[in-house]
């Protein structure tokens, strides 16, 4: 009698069962293809160096790592360069992105044209904004020269002087990706009920206060969020230094995934450039680890 | 009025302050379009925006130096495409995991938000040696299997996911009542009540796919097979004559439509994006 009624709802598991691994096999199947194995692959290459001539790859271990450390200072240096990208761009897109999201977050005339003007560079793709800036930057007929020399200013060669073609790319990064953070920070301050700010008020708190005491830390979790997106999305950057600079001059802006693909794809060293990718996956994972150890505390 | 007075200062001084921080980000846009229409030799020779004479035929030289209209086609295709097949397997999945109860269900989710974060700079060298194993170098397939199985696609589960959890479930058992199956349920009922996180993914996807950089470079090398960012790239570095004012055309030619769209959908679009919050 029992067994007769429990027979039923069993099937009915096991048919849910089925069903939900029905639904999960496309996505899956091929996540285990084109991703999970890939990064499986790219630990074993990074362990091998690969002979051109003959097509085979040969077991080194190591090597390949104990290459970038210890060989030249390009690897430390191109380190160093990703993170000084990452620590000019961070700070400055997301104080800007704050920036903007308090002003525009209120209701009043306008706030929607600015929210648009300065959104538009993310639906624009990085390749036409970079080009664009590229004309924009250069020597003596760039826009950018024309205009501080009304002022009086003599402009640098901005993509080709070393110290100047970071802080470049930097910029017109922040130009270009700044109004997603914006809109994320819109958002999460329109979460925050109207009447905290209006009973801070009424004690006699002033905007600052209001900012550092309620907004501020009821905005923590997102500002974390952005952080985590912000620094992943500045360690991957490739099209801006593509197009803008090439990695110069003098490999100013020779960043790790831009020196993953030269290394891979130019000139073939594929063990090592697998190693350097191994390098970004364990940066990206230490920083997600991270993340959620802060999230965790939070609590 | 004195008080009123001293908010509209403070209006006024806001308002300016924002127009002159918008010059960076508006600035680019109109001189593209100046640039588009100017000679070859005014490009930078004129600091006027305004071209001496509109060199019109800008455009039509962009689509006689290389297969243009191809190449936006190609773009506009693997783009609806990749945005299609990820919408359909990212819902499915996210709806299993969702709301079908069962064995490993915890496993695969962790997997695939393992996933999330992961740039496709540090799989792109053993995806390059599958994609030659598999016969498709130089073909569009890379650009629209890696895109919807990477971790654009994974986020496109995991946002779906989201959603379906917080969609009440009462419709779906009224749903099961009538006699529909489990896909039946999830294609007739819960996809339709899920528009806005389909349109939100949806929008997301067509973006990051319109505007792939790194795979179309290292996948493709046949100029027919160009998608739109790799023939912008492509005006540079031909040796003999620079073709400044070409690029810019071209550029203006892929960004127009892009940011006509933009402006008329805008709400939808931000809105997806807050939605989201996913990375740029």
């Amino acid at each position: 009698m029992s067994a007769a009624r429990t027979g039923p709802s069993l099937t009915l598991r096991t048919r849910e069962a089925i069903a939900g691994w029905l639904f999960v096999s496309p996505i899956l199947t091929g996540f285990l293809i084109f991703f999970v194995g890939p990064l499986i692959a790219v630990f074993y290459y990074s362990t091998t160096e690969w002979n051109l001539l003959s097509q085979q790859s040969r077991f080194v271990g190591m090597d390949n790592y104990v290459d970038a450390l210890t060989a030249n200072d390009t690897f430390w240096h191109v380190l160093g360069n990703s993170l000084v990208f990452a620590a000019g761009l961070v700070p400055l897109n997301m104080a800007l992105a704050l920036g903007l999201a308090l002003a525009l977050s209120k209701p009043m005339r306008g706030v929607v044209i600015f929210r648009t003007v300065f959104f538009a560079p993310v639906i624009t793709s990085a390749v036409a904004w970079a080009i664009i800036w590229t004309f924009l930057l250069q020597h003596e007929s760039g826009a950018v020269n024309q205009a501080l020399s009304v002022v009086g200013v003599d402009g640098p060669n901005w993509l080709h002087e070393p110290n100047w073609a970071m802080a470049s790319v930097i910029v017109t990064r922040v130009l270009k990706t700044v109004g997603l953070n914006m809109i994320l920070y819109i958002a999460a301050l329109q979460t925050i009920p109207r009447d905290y700010e209006e009973a801070a008020r009424l004690e006699g708190a002033n905007g600052w206060e209001i900012f550092r005491r309620i907004t501020w830390p009821l905005l923590a979790p997102t500002t974390l969020v952005i952080m985590v997106i912000t620094v992943v999305g500045s360690l991957k950057v490739f099209d801006h230094i593509y197009l803008m600079t090439g990695g110069g001059p003098q490999n100013a802006t020779l960043v790790l995934a831009f020196y993953i693909y030269e290394q891979g794809f130019k000139f073939f060293n594929t063990g090592y450039a697998s190693a350097l990718a191994v390098v970004l996956f364990v940066l990206i994972l230490a920083l997600t680890i991270l993340q959620m150890l802060l999230k965790a505390a939070r609590k | 009025m004195n008080y009123r007075l001293e908010q509209k200062i403070t209006r006024i001084c806001w308002v300016v302050g924002l127009a002159a921080l918008a010059i960076p980000f508006v600035f680019p846009f109109i001189w593209m379009l100046s640039g588009a229409l100017k000679g070859q030799a005014d490009v930078f020779s004129s600091a006027s925006l305004i071209p001496q004479t509109a060199h019109w035929s800008n455009f039509s030289e962009v689509f006689a130096y290389q297969p243009f209209a191809r190449q936006y086609f190609n773009s506009l295709y693997i783009a609806v495409l990749v945005t299609g097949l990820t919408l359909f397997l990212s819902s499915m999945a996210g709806y299993a995991l969702a709301r079908l109860r069962f064995a490993g269900s915890a496993l695969v989710l962790l997997l695939l938000i393992s996933a999330l974060m992961m740039p496709e700079e540090v799989t792109i060298i053993p995806n390059f040696f599958l994609m030659r194993e598999l016969g498709l170098m130089n073909t569009h397939m890379p650009l629209i299997l890696l895109p919807l199985f990477g971790s654009q696609g994974v986020m496109a589960t995991f946002l779906m996911r989201q959603y379906f959890l917080a969609l009440p479930k009462e419709l779906e058992e009224a749903g099961r009542m009538d006699g529909l199956t489990r896909f039946g349920v999830y294609f007739k009922v819960a996809l339709p009540l899920s528009k806005p996180a389909l349109s939100a993914v949806g929008i997301i996807t067509f973006l990051f796919s319109w505007n792939l950089f790194l795979e179309p470079l290292v996948f493709v090398n046949d100029i027919k097979l160009f998608t739109l960012p790799l023939a912008l790239a492509n005006f540079t570095d031909t040796y003999g004559l620079p073709l400044w004012h070409l690029q810019l055309a071209a550029t203006a030619l892929a960004v127009i439509p892009m940011l006509i769209v933009y402006i008329l959908a805008q709400r939808q679009i931000v809105e997806s994006f807050a939605l989201s919050g996913v990375k740029g």
